[in-house]
């Protein structure tokens, strides 16, 4: 490639420029993509087979004598129907209800969810009026789930975007190898949360267990009550007005915020000494671990 | 997988029998091969109630002459138990290789159970003045009707379906495993205990034995070991979380406690529902759901939780 100079990068428009640097700005012709997004970029967040939903049209549906499978194709077909708000009755418990939802969608929960709970969504507003079992919002990529009581152990595995919100306390495992989004705990986390975290940020209000944020690459976790350990290559980041101002701003969307603010809260980040652990000699092995 | 459920009512008596059917049946799809149940009724002072069997399930199908020589092991249990000075008061059959007889002994009843166990095929599974523990092939509702269990009273019980992965598929590896020859002492387990033999081959130096190669049978006797020395309940759980390697979350029930306790990592699932008079507990919340259908609120123990309730 000939080189450019600054003077005719300057000018340039934005699309001859990344074209002369090397980048393409066309657009991808993979077969998922093709499907997937529309380049117009209004459009090209939603799904072309997702149902146009409508928030206003409301509807409720009894799962007590469903299947997961039976009441999440329920949804399924309501979504087609164009309801923008369903509600939810009777969930007790049911495992891997309310999954798989790509599109904006309004889903409430009267009641409690077993394990796998509202997982591998893309869009939609989730409320549990109740407590999750294990993996609640697993891999999510956007949207918002609020869990208004507790939650189990690997709360918001592998999620990538959006906000996993539970009230209560969450058991352990929060956030494993979390990827992006925001992880808000009101109460209480148990042992290896943040455990091989990449991206992204987590809240916990309450105590932290054992070896919190072990082995994570990158990513912020704030806690704000006790920490009982850091695993390993966790340590503690100053806390800047940056952090607090966003601390504050999410914790009050959701009902969260402490009387005395955020201020007290400890900042846990990646110490970085297990980036590229596989090209460190023997002896610096040791040291890291 | 495997699920494991408790609940212990607080200074009352209810159909633990059903609750626990309830429970199980609803754990069914964690493990599929084998239900047990281990209950605690209100048993009459002096009197123990033992619980056995001559042979297992698929033991009946082999061989023209199986129910002659179950027939003839039973004769030879209750010759021994006169042998050792116990008066049998009462008898009742679930099937022709599980029995249950209440009697009353004032001797060495370990010796007694030994000597019982002795006889080729016979393992006594539990004994005990408020234990019954009844495990066998199939699922909860299969094994309730079987043995009668859909009205049975009592303040606590424990239970558990099981799916094989370390040992074979049957009544001498499913669970509970009464903590022999600890009256009254039963426990079920979910997870994978990894320095089993070498806790095995300790145990097994102090004198204690093992009927099967499950290593869940080890917190058993483990268990045992610990009360016989005096520790209690909730002392032996919070030793077991630096004694046992693994995986495992396990409960314990004596004649008139419940416990539970959590490995260090809490890998294994529990999810628990405190009331006033209620305590219960499972692998999943469905399980507590099939009994108590209204909202609750329930928590997740976290690692090295220890706990124990009173009846």
């Amino acid at each position: 490639m000939a080189s450019v100079s600054d003077a005719d990068l300057k000018e340039m428009t934005q699309e001859e420029r990344v074209t002369a640097l090397g980048m393409r700005t066309d657009q991808l012709t993979g077969r998922a993509m093709r499907i997937e997004f529309n380049p117009d970029e209004e459009e090209r967040f939603e799904y072309p087979w997702a149902p146009d939903v409508d928030f206003n049209k409301r509807t409720e549906l009894d799962v007590d004598e469903l299947t997961s499978t039976e009441a999440n194709k329920k949804i399924r077909a309501l979504m087609q129907e164009g309801y923008g708000t369903i509600v939810i009755k009777n969930p007790r418990g049911k495992h891997s209800l309310g999954v798989g939802i790509l599109t904006r969608l309004r889903l409430i929960f009267e009641g409690s969810l077993g394990y796998f709970g509202v997982g591998l969504l893309d869009g939609p507003n989730v409320t549990i009026n109740g407590r999750v079992g294990w993996s609640c919002g697993e891999n999510m990529l956007a949207g918002t789930v609020v869990v208004e009581k507790n939650a189990g152990s690997t709360f918001g595995a592998a999620i990538r975007g959006g906000d996993l919100v539970s009230k209560g306390s969450v058991g352990s495992r929060t956030g494993i190898d979390q990827k992006g989004g925001t992880i808000i705990v009101g109460g209480d986390t148990g042992a290896l949360t943040g455990f091989m975290m990449q991206r992204g940020r987590m809240v916990i209000c309450g105590n932290a267990g054992k070896n919190l944020g072990d082995s994570m690459y990158d990513g912020t976790i704030y806690v704000g009550g006790d920490i009982k350990s850091f695993g390993v290559d966790a340590v503690e980041g100053e806390l800047t007005d940056l952090d607090k101002a966003w601390l504050t701003r999410k914790l009050i969307q959701y009902g969260l915020l402490p009387e005395k603010g955020v201020d007290h809260f400890t900042k846990v980040v990646a110490g970085r000494q297990l980036w590229n652990y596989d090209n460190l000699e023997p002896s610096e092995k040791k040291i890291v671990l | 997988m495997c699920g494991i459920a408790g609940l212990i009512h607080k200074g009352k008596s209810s159909n633990v029998g059903g609750e626990m059917t309830a429970m199980l049946q609803a754990l069914k799809h964690r493990g599929p091969d084998s239900t047990g149940y281990a209950v605690y009724g209100e048993g009459k002072e002096g009197d123990y109630i033992m619980r056995f069997v001559l042979a297992e399930q698929e033991d009946m199908n082999k061989g023209f002459d199986m129910h002659e020589v179950v027939a003839e092991r039973l004769k030879e249990v209750e010759k021994r138990m006169k042998l050792h000075g116990a008066v049998i008061k009462g008898r009742e059959k679930a099937t022709d290789y599980a029995h249950r007889f209440i009697i009353s002994h004032d001797g060495d009843t370990e010796k007694m159970a030994r000597h019982i166990e002795d006889i080729e095929g016979v393992e006594i599974m539990s004994m005990g003045n408020g234990l019954e523990l009844i495990k066998d092939l199939g699922d909860a509702a299969v094994v309730s009707e079987q043995y009668g269990l859909e009205n049975f009273q009592g303040s606590h019980g424990i239970g558990h379906t099981r799916m094989a992965t370390e040992s074979d598929v049957d009544i001498r590896s499913a669970h509970p495993y009464w903590a022999f020859p600890y009256n009254d002492v039963s426990v079920v387990h979910n997870g994978q205990i990894t320095n089993y033999w070498i806790m095995r081959r300790e145990m097994e130096r102090k004198g204690h034995r093992f009927q099967s190669s499950c290593d869940s049978e080890l917190l058993a006797v483990y268990t045992a070991d610990n009360l016989a020395n005096g520790v209690s309940l909730e002392e032996s759980l919070t030793r077991s979380i630096e004694e046992i390697d693994g995986v495992f979350t396990y409960l314990v029930a004596t004649k008139d406690q419940l416990g539970m306790a959590k490995d260090t990592m809490a890998a294994k699932p529990l999810v628990l529902y405190e009331s006033d008079d209620l305590i219960a507990m499972a692998s999943e919340e469905v399980a507590i759901r099939a009994i108590l259908p209204h909202e609750i609120d329930t928590t997740d123990p976290y690692d090295e939780e220890v706990r124990v309730w009173q009846a």
